[in-house]
């Protein structure tokens, strides 16, 4: 048995690289036959090695990560690429030069031109007499510069140079897409957030109404309820919350409903208490125990029930509302998620739009629904997701 | 001793493991009450939930094996099965729960930023459990040989069986109260015979050691016994805060300090029930029991005799079982999860699979490997968790200047030595001398290198500490009840 298992060891220990050398070297050998064919893939491979740190911007350490990259691309014995403020990076060959980059590169950031500049060394050895500077733009502006140092200065040299940093410049702007779409993503977030039906605050405060001269205490403890459901709702700060928290509003919510609907609304809950600390989207369950409410029980008469279950599903838990209304059908369900029915359901949109955001799309609403079967709408939320927290 | 009831005991807590499993029993908290409904559970119930969870093979049987066979000494495993706890509660629990991370791959990823850091805690926790597993299916084959004569391998399937199909139907492990009632059941599976035989120890006129025996005396019965001592102490002290399965018991806390109290109260439940497999190592040696991981199991079977005897016996076999179940179910599930989510990209059908592997590789490693004593096994498992998840945890939390290259150069240097030092121990050997010691005990090398990579080479790479270490920080540290920024939600940029 041990000699087996000692083989088996080594067997993955010589394996495993030699798996990973030999497709490497494999990969090398499929990049063409012709030398040309080859140099261009090289070239392209070079490119797309130093797209992605630069897809983060002109920063520190993305500028470091593409420079080795960078200065393949343009085949020069040092480059340097600074932004508006200082230096970011300069690799290569004659260190010395690094502290007077920036200096160099001035010219360029003023004018936005190409610049050649011939620089004097005291060292006999040092390969690096000449700089061409070219300037790196987004959007007309220039945000920075690309330096390559030589020991002469081409024509050739200028034109690779400016050639880099042109897409050099494309990388960054998609970083200025992607930063934008970060942002407008937020802003998404933000603009979705807490939206309380008016239909709900009409309803509740004509029904605090009717109880202000039969029964003035009932009235008053609804009102105190009221305000503390919108005071919950306003909120300022924070776009999640813990499921515990979202239960009490609902609790609130429903305590205002049952004043109106009286004992034709009936209510079950099945809560793990290990799912009762995760965090969840602000508002997210509000909307959905709304809208079992509203389009399940309002137009049907008798006893209506809503259960509201949550359970644990290892790193996830799920959340499902149900009620036993008259059902919807299922196209006019797919217009509202869809966003193009907006006179009903618009909680139902939302909520779907908001997961979707935050989690990705594989974290939708799941809404089993017919015409008279009653409607169950189902979440799942993940514990931990990066960002989220209550 | 007849196999009759022992094979009952173990028939019928497998039975109930499957059933349990199978029609999940989600005890019913159906109401109509939001008080009752949004209640959390309490940190007794999860403090026991995690001793149920913790309390395996190693504990239950390990423990009293190796204190018979090597004496005092080995009483350091249980107390630091126990203290790792107190460190946890000082260091960790608190800053852990309020990180929101549910995993350990998840408190990497919230705190370094990097999805490079929390793949390689993926494999390491993988590497953890595969470990931890291991010697729980081992044992399990031992438990069932001595019951029943059947070969080794045939308990270990047995559980490997009904776990797989546990997690698959995905009842059972999740819920605090089943779980918490494992422990109160292997307490009482222990306390109970042990009650008996201390009566029959007393009427028997309370023999002691023979005299001149040293077996009580510390420091003496294995090589290199101070190297050997410290080490463990090492290894249980920083290890328990890096078991996948205990981890994941502190997110049902509401907060911190709710994370503290529970923390505080496994430490009382583990101290109590560590008490008693001391207690069947000393009575074992007394009676000159034969020094193996069975003897918990063989002892009230010597001491008492008879249909009693064989009652505590089935009792205890009940126990051993439910501790294998418990444990094995609990790190299949940490395991599988974190195969499906982090190497196989999330859904069903991956963590179907994942669970398949969680489970057959630990099997398939308990067939091969050489017979070592339990709680050694495991101890390994806890070098592993000490020297790449402590110093993840310890320097995550409290140093501000951990940066991405740092952490991820600490996990792989000090996992990876450590994970070597226990194949190379598991696989090959028996070896002699200081090779032995330093191969079977890794950890006191093997952490204080870890802590000094992840310091050396974050101090080296001072521009990679991760962007929002000063928003995390204030996370991790302040309490809940404070009104504090704690930074809004961005979208996840990789």
């Amino acid at each position: 048995m041990e000699p087996l298992v000692a083989a088996l060891v080594v067997a993955v220990l010589i394996g495993v690289p030699s798996v990973v050398l030999w497709r490497v070297l494999r990969g090398r050998s499929e990049l063409g036959s012709s030398p040309a064919e080859r140099a261009t893939f090289e070239t392209l491979h070079t490119a797309s090695l130093a797209a992605p740190p630069l897809r983060a911007g002109l920063t520190q350490a993305g500028a470091l990560k593409a420079s080795r990259h960078l200065r393949e691309l343009l085949g020069s014995p040092a480059i340097a690429v600074t932004d508006r403020e200082e230096l970011l990076v300069y690799d290569g060959a004659g260190d010395h030069h690094a502290k007077d980059a920036f200096r160099h590169a001035a010219g360029t950031l003023e004018d936005g031109r190409t610049q050649v500049l011939a620089l004097d060394c005291v060292y006999l050895e040092c390969p690096i007499r000449h700089a061409v500077v070219v300037p790196l733009t987004t959007e007309d502006r220039v945000v920075g510069t690309l330096a390559a140092y030589g020991d002469h200065a081409s024509a050739g040299l200028v034109r690779a140079a400016q050639e880099v940093a042109r897409w050099v410049d494309s990388q960054l702007e998609l970083a200025e897409l992607d930063r934008s779409r970060t942002m407008l993503m937020e802003a998404e977030v933000r603009a979705l957030r807490a939206q309380i039906s008016p239909h709900f605050i009409y309803n509740s405060l004509t029904t605090i109404a009717s109880f202000v001269r039969t029964d003035p205490e009932r009235a008053r403890e609804l009102l105190l309820e009221f305000a503390d459901f919108t005071r919950y709702s306003f909120r300022r700060h924070g776009d999640f919350t813990t499921l515990a928290e979202e239960l009490h509003s609902i609790e609130r919510y429903l305590t205002l409903e049952r004043a109106r609907f009286g004992d034709q609304l009936q209510v079950t809950l099945r809560i793990a208490p290990e799912v009762l600390a995760v965090a969840v989207p602000f508002l997210c369950l509000q909307p959905l125990v709304e809208n079992a409410v509203r389009h399940g029980l309002e137009s049907k008469p008798g006893v209506g029930r809503i259960s509201i279950l949550a359970e644990d599903a290892g790193a996830e838990c799920g959340i499902s509302v149900e009620d036993d209304g008259i059902g919807m059908d299922p196209e006019r369900l797919r217009r509202i998620l869809s966003g193009e029915d907006r006179a009903t359901g618009v909680g139902l949109a939302n909520v779907d739009e908001r997961l979707r955001q935050v989690y990705g799309d594989e974290y939708g609403l799941m809404v089993e629904t017919g015409r008279g079967a009653g409607t169950k709408v189902s979440i799942r939320l993940p514990k931990y997701h990066p960002g989220v927290s209550a | 001793m007849s196999p009759a009831y022992g094979v009952t005991a173990v028939v019928l807590v497998l039975l109930a493991a499957v059933l349990i499993g199978a029609f999940g029993i989600r005890v019913s908290r159906t109401t109509s009450d939001f008080y009752v409904a949004s209640r959390t559970v309490s940190p007794l119930w999860n403090a026991s939930a995690i001793g149920g969870e913790y309390l395996s093979a190693a504990s239950f049987l390990g423990v009293a094996g190796l204190i018979l066979t090597y004496g005092a000494d080995m009483l350091w495993l249980p107390v630091g099965w126990t203290g790792g706890y107190l460190v946890l509660l000082v260091l960790v629990s608190a800053p852990l729960r309020r990180s929101g991370a549910y995993t350990l791959p998840d408190f990497a990823e919230a705190r370094l930023e990097s999805m490079v850091v929390r793949r390689a805690s993926s494999v390491l926790v993988v590497l953890i459990g595969w470990l931890y597993l291991m010697p729980q299916f081992q044992s399990a084959g031992l438990v069932f040989q001595t019951v029943t004569g059947a070969p080794t391998w045939a308990g270990g399937l047995l559980v490997a069986v009904v776990v797989a199909l546990n997690v698959l139907s995905g009842g059972m492990r999740s819920i605090t109260f089943v779980q918490a009632f494992q422990y109160w059941l292997k307490l009482t599976a222990m306390a109970v015979p042990l009650v008996f035989m201390l009566i029959a120890w007393r009427s028997g006129g309370s023999p002691g050691l023979p005299p001149g025996d040293p077996w009580a005396l510390p420091l003496h019965g294995r090589e290199h016994p101070v190297y050997a001592t410290y080490s463990l102490i090492m290894a249980t002290f920083l290890g328990t805060m890096g078991l996948p399965h205990v981890l994941v018991r502190f997110y049902t806390n509401p907060d911190g300090r709710a994370a503290r109290r529970t923390t505080l109260l496994v430490l009382t439940l583990l101290g109590a029930f560590y008490l008693m497999p001391a207690a069947y190592g000393y009575l074992g040696r007394v009676y000159g029991l034969p020094a193996t991981d069975a003897v918990v199991l063989t002892l009230p079977g010597r001491l008492i005799g008879g249909t009693a005897g064989e009652l505590l016996t089935a009792l205890v076999t009940a126990g051993a079982f439910a501790a294998f179940l418990s444990t094995s179910s609990g790190l299949a599930v940490s395991v599988a999860g974190v195969i499906a989510q982090d190497l196989m990209g999330g859904g069903v059908r991956p963590f179907r699979m994942a669970t398949v592997l969680a489970v057959t590789v630990p099997f398939a490693l308990a067939g091969l490997a050489r017979t070592l004593p339990v709680a050694d096994v495991v101890g390994l498992a806890f070098a592993v968790a000490a020297s790449s998840f402590c110093p993840l945890l310890v320097l995550g939390i409290w140093w501000r200047r951990l940066t991405t290259v740092g952490a991820l150069a600490g996990l792989l240097t000090g996992g990876g030595l450590a994970c070597g030092a226990g194949v190379v121990t598991i696989v090959g050997g028996p070896y002699s001398g200081w090779v032995e010691a330093l191969l079977a005990q890794p950890a006191a090398w093997s952490v204080p290198i870890s802590f000094t990579v992840m310091i050396v080479v974050s101090l080296l790479t001072p521009s990679r500490v991760p962007r929002n270490v000063a928003r995390t920080m204030v996370r991790l540290h302040t309490p809940e009840v404070l009104d504090v920024d704690r930074g809004d939600w961005r979208p996840r940029s990789v």
